[in-house]
């Protein structure tokens, strides 16, 4: 009917749209009239519309035409005509990136700025700033300095953010107006009052003091905007988080005080503050989720809105603080706008009962197709939540899956709905037929190559171990006749994990296999011909190596290695094991489920940290002797958090050396660190070998010293240690304003924390799709078994949580998760130990009084099984 | 992405935009640069928004990663943007601010074609309500006071003048008009 309308006003013939048909060349060419005396202001604005209207609408300008038009419309600040002004101010702001030498009109703008006509100062000074560029900066400074503390609200207003935008161009010139700043914000304005402190948040951030100092002089003093109370509260939160102050402190009361603030703006946002805040517990959630529960009824949708996502958010983490919502989140559910309506029965889902579940997923799909994909991945986002909480209705959440499968929807819609089916097959085992079948239906007509791939992918691994493995593989071999390359080629893998495993179906798998080998690709041939010929040999040893378990190695390393051979050929073979190993992301933790929180981030490889770090370390020539990178730690922190200078620690392991690299950072503006070294005392027969300095460490500006360790020769089984470490460094005083330092110094040290190496740093965790393969390849030349009582260790979980970060190696099969309700267990670990030796573990445990625990170890290398025993025990 | 994240700052719209009712820019402001660089994604974006808004009149949504709010008149449809995290009813504020700023200065007829004849003045507004992503104001009041700009009386472009007299006499027959059409759209939906 809106259509209607519009084509009705186009037979009226009324023109509707003045800009119809514009073309650039003939408002350049009208643009001519600029140039004429008497100036006449309403043709002369009317152009100057237009030539904004084209620009927005993305009509390109060339620098020439642009210039010209650009210094014809200067000629208009002869005019007096107020509304000619301003928008010869909007056009200067937006041609400022198009047209060369736009700073001509700075003198014009400075008298505007510095005039008697308080309409024009404020425009004006966004116009200069946003033409102006560091060196002018100076030349203004006096004039921005002025306008700051001005007492016309629309001057200080305007001067206060340009400085903010200026900040990231010239911080330095900026930060000399904290003053006038400081001056601002005790203005009546509302809204000086708020870019003020916006700007003095901004000038101060890194300087935690002082946002301490001003936080408490606003909270006390209160303020008058509700923008700027909503800004003091984030602030306020920001400084709980970093110096995670406990919840008495006064920061708290502030936030807690602003529930009852008169404006609603105010009270969701501290609301919205208190839920995000770690380690809240029910009793403190309890008045911020009241005044969310007011607003749930509120006639406003944007509020009703705000409010119930912010109660799912407390869902998540605390679903009992939200029952009490339960009846007002109900009367949501019919909400005519559907995001708010979705978010109510998410949360519903995540509050409810068991038994309402059903309810709920019949109200949901009734209007599923209405709403967005952000909300569809929301709802699925719910589901999956649901499932690990209530296994039992696994089959409705699988049938309401697979429906949803079959809806269209877009590529992240999709991949939730399969990352949620694959997470209930791997949480509930008897899931895992129906959950197999949904996906092999889905692949069937599947156009996201991603998807496609991945399902292949968890085919193979779990195909093979149902009961009747046959059945997927007709699945598998209509990809490899009707699908792009990418997937025969992962279809193939698939196959031959079948073969590998079901003795009785080899005989056919290599059939298919035959065919495979005639394929168009050359990816999908290769793939196909190697798996024929490992399975061919019906080892067991080979499948493990070369069908279950893949290559370990990370594949940039893996490319610069193979590039640096072919650059200096040798009559060695290329050495696998030189190649460092691929680092199993830290994700193992689930994410959160961050709802709607869909990233828009482009999705492409970015190299690990490991790889970073490989970089780096390759830069310094003191260490070009080293090898690949083995491994690199976490980082550990070696002092207090507000002490005089951070330091934090990262543990390089090489294959007979380590790397100490030492990230500094001086948090005292008035000292200039140079020549910076942390000197380390071993505890035990390691050999400090040489120190690389940080040559300077200014304010605020961190930098790396490094420590190279020989590792001991003659004892393989020495693999911890303890370092005592120490800071020094040369200290030159500077000016806290200007940076400029002394011109001698002195030298000083700081005592750090100690520094600890264990058997964790000597391990790269590794993970083998297909832990009993792997057990059975390294084989029982070196096993050793030894039994252990683990008496401090009161729970399963927590002795499965010891082991593996004590000997950093990588949980398989999942065995890292300890069903409920079981007194024994058992844990697969797999690593790789320093020098590129393959380890496994299988711990038994036991719980009784304690945690019994008996470790067996399997490694190709005999002392590797030692290291590993001798620190456990 | 961090639920966590709301780091202060006094940035707090990444974009505002007019559209008419065949999802067509009238105007598009974006403050961050990140976003949406090149006007391909740009137009796309809006275009996909609307399509996803124009429907019903719900205030409020989340699309593409962002909270966005919206309101609809007539023939227009006005939209602000902001991060996931963003206060919602800051949004709502700003967008307030403009759909009254913009109805004040069109003498109540917010409309595509009073908004093209007046460009010059919803730019203005545009300008002295957002600077660079920060919200400079958000009292139509001042808003007003600041622009001073009054709508044409009779503005200068070509097809104007003769337009200038059934205009005249559609003004006073206007208010008439316009809840005709309200009750048409409301029974039409």
């Amino acid at each position: 009917m809106i259509k209607k309308f519009d084509k009705k006003d186009e037979e009226s013939g009324s023109g509707s749209n003045p800009f119809q048909h514009l073309e650039k060349s003939a408002v350049l060419q009208e643009a001519r009239i600029f140039n004429e005396t008497p100036i006449n202001p309403r043709r002369c604005l009317h152009i100057l519309t237009k030539i904004i209207y084209l620009l927005n609408q993305g009509e390109h300008f060339g620098t020439t035409e642009a210039t010209e038009a650009f210094f014809a419309m200067t000629r208009l600040f002869q005019s007096n005509d107020q509304t000619l002004r301003r928008m010869c101010y909007l056009t200067i702001k937006e041609m400022a990136n198009i047209s060369e030498d736009v700073i001509i009109v700075t003198s014009s703008l400075t008298k505007d700025m510095t005039g008697k006509e308080d309409v024009y100062r404020g425009p004006a000074i966004r116009a200069l700033c946003r033409i102006t560029d560091t060196t002018m900066l100076q030349a203004i400074e006096r004039y921005m300095k002025q306008a700051i503390v001005d007492k016309v609200p629309s001057v200080s207003s305007s001067a206060l953010v340009s400085s903010l935008h200026m900040v990231k161009m010239s911080y330095d010139v900026v930060k000399r107006w904290v003053n006038e700043a400081q001056e601002a914000a005790s203005s009546d304005n509302i809204m000086v009052q708020y870019h003020a402190l916006g700007l003095l948040y901004h000038l101060r951030k890194n300087d935690r003091l002082a946002v301490t100092k001003m936080l408490n002089k606003f909270t006390k003093s209160g303020l008058k905007s509700p923008f700027a109370y909503c800004m003091l509260i984030r602030i306020a939160s920001k400084l709980l988080d970093e110096t995670e102050g406990g919840h008495d402190s006064p920061l708290f009361d502030f936030i807690e005080s602003c529930l009852r603030n008169k404006n609603e703006m105010v009270v969701y946002e501290a609301a919205s503050a208190i839920v995000h805040m770690p380690n809240c517990t029910a009793r403190e959630l309890a008045p911020a989720v009241s005044v969310l529960q007011l607003f749930c009824s509120s006639p406003k949708a944007a509020l009703r809105y705000a409010a119930v996502r912010t109660l799912n958010k407390v869902a998540m983490k605390h679903p009992s603080a939200v029952t009490a919502c339960n009846l007002d989140l109900e009367n949501l559910i019919t909400d005519s706008n559907r995001s708010i309506a979705t978010l109510a029965i998410t949360t519903l889902l995540k509050t409810g009962s068991e038994s309402s579940v059903d309810r709920l997923m019949k109200q949901i799909s009734s209007f599923v197709s209405e709403i967005s994909d952000e909300f569809k991945v929301v709802v699925v986002q719910a589901i999956s939540a649901l499932c690990q909480k209530y296994p039992r209705k696994h089959s409705v959440m699988m049938n309401f899956l697979s429906n949803m499968l079959r809806d269209d929807g877009g590529f992240d819609y999709k991949r939730a709905i399969v990352d949620c089916i694959i997470s209930i097959i791997e949480e509930n085992p008897e899931s895992k037929e129906t959950g197999l079948a949904h996906l092999c239906e889905f692949i069937e007509d599947c156009e996201h190559t991603v998807l496609a791939t991945k399902i292949l992918h968890l085919l193979g691994k779990e195909g093979p171990r149902t009961p009747q493995p046959s059945k997927y593989i007709r699945f598998i071999f209509n990809r490899v006749v009707l699908e792009s390359e990418a997937v025969r080629a992962a279809a193939v893998s698939a196959l031959a994990k079948f073969g590998a495993q079901n003795d009785d179906l080899l005989p056919s798998v290599l059939v298919l296999m035959q065919r495979c080998m005639m394929d168009s690709d050359d990816e999908v041939r290769d793939r196909a011909t190697f798996y024929m010929n490992v399975l061919q040999q019906k080892q067991k040893a080979l499948n493990a190596a070369y069908i279950f378990n893949g290559l370990s190695v990370s594949i940039p390393g893996l490319e610069k290695s193979l590039h640096q051979y072919t650059l200096e050929p040798s009559e060695k073979p290329f050495d696998i094991k030189s190649v460092p190993l691929a680092t199993t992301p830290m994700t193992e933790h689930k994410t959160e489920m961050a709802p709607i929180s869909s990233s828009k981030l482009p999705e492409r490889l970015t190299p690990s940290r490991q790889d970073i770090y490989q970089e780096q370390l390759a830069a310094i020539t003191e260490f070009k002797g080293l090898g690949p990178l083995f491994k690199s730690s976490e980082q550990v922190q070696l002092t207090e958090a507000e002490t005089e200078y951070v330091v934090r620690c990262v543990k390089h392991t090489f294959a007979r050396h380590m790397v100490f690299q030492f990230d500094c950072t001086n948090t005292l503006n008035d000292q200039l660190l140079q020549k910076v070294v942390v000197q380390m005392e071993p505890s035990e027969s390691y050999e400090v070998i040489q120190y690389i300095p940080a040559a300077n460490l200014p304010y605020s500006q961190p930098g790396s010293c490094y420590t190279l360790v020989r590792l001991p020769d003659d004892d393989p089984t020495a693999v911890s240690c303890t370092f005592s470490c120490t800071m020094k460094y040369l200290v030159r005083d500077c000016d806290p304003n200007t940076g400029d330092p002394d011109d001698d110094g002195y030298d000083d040290e700081y005592v750090l924390e100690d520094l600890e190496v264990t058997v964790a740093d000597h391990i790269q965790k590794v993970l083998k799709p297909n832990f009993g393969a792997a057990w059975e390849e390294v084989g029982d030349e070196f096993e050793k078994e030894e039994t252990f009582a683990l008496a401090s260790v009161r729970t399963l979980d927590e002795a499965v949580g010891n082991i593996i970060s004590f000997l950093g190696m990588q949980p398989c099969e999942r065995s890292d998760k300890v069903p409920e309700n079981k007194n024994s267990h058992v844990l697969f670990l797999a690593g790789v130990f320093r020098g590129g030796h393959d380890v496994l573990v299988r711990a038994r445990l036991a719980l009784a009084d304690g945690v019994t625990m008996q470790v067996t170890v399997r490694s190709g290398e005999e002392t590797v099984v030692d290291v590993i025993l001798a620190s456990v025990g | 992405m961090d639920s966590t994240s709301l780091e202060p700052t006094l940035y707090t719209v990444k974009a505002v935009f007019i559209l008419d009712n065949d999802g067509n820019r009238l105007l598009s402001k974006y403050y961050d640069p990140g976003l949406y660089p090149s006007m391909k994604e740009q137009k796309n974006f809006e275009k996909n928004i609307f399509n996803k808004t124009h429907k019903g009149d719900h205030e409020i949504a989340f699309l593409e990663g962002m909270t966005i709010v919206y309101k609809s008149s007539i023939d227009l449809f006005f939209y602000v943007a902001g991060s996931a995290q963003e206060n919602e009813l800051m949004l709502m504020s700003v967008l307030n601010c403009l759909f009254e700023s913009l109805s004040q200065i069109l003498r109540k007829n917010v409309e595509r074609r009073y908004l093209l004849d007046n460009m010059e003045g919803v730019l203005l507004v545009v300008d002295e309500i957002i600077d660079g992503g920060v919200i400079l104001e958000s009292d139509p009041q001042q808003v007003l006071q600041k622009v001073n700009y009054r709508a044409d009386e009779n503005p200068l472009s070509e097809h104007s003048v003769a337009q200038h007299i059934t205009e005249k006499l559609a003004l006073t027959t206007n208010v008439l008009q316009s809840a005709k059409e309200q009750i048409k759209w409301s029974i039409l939906k």
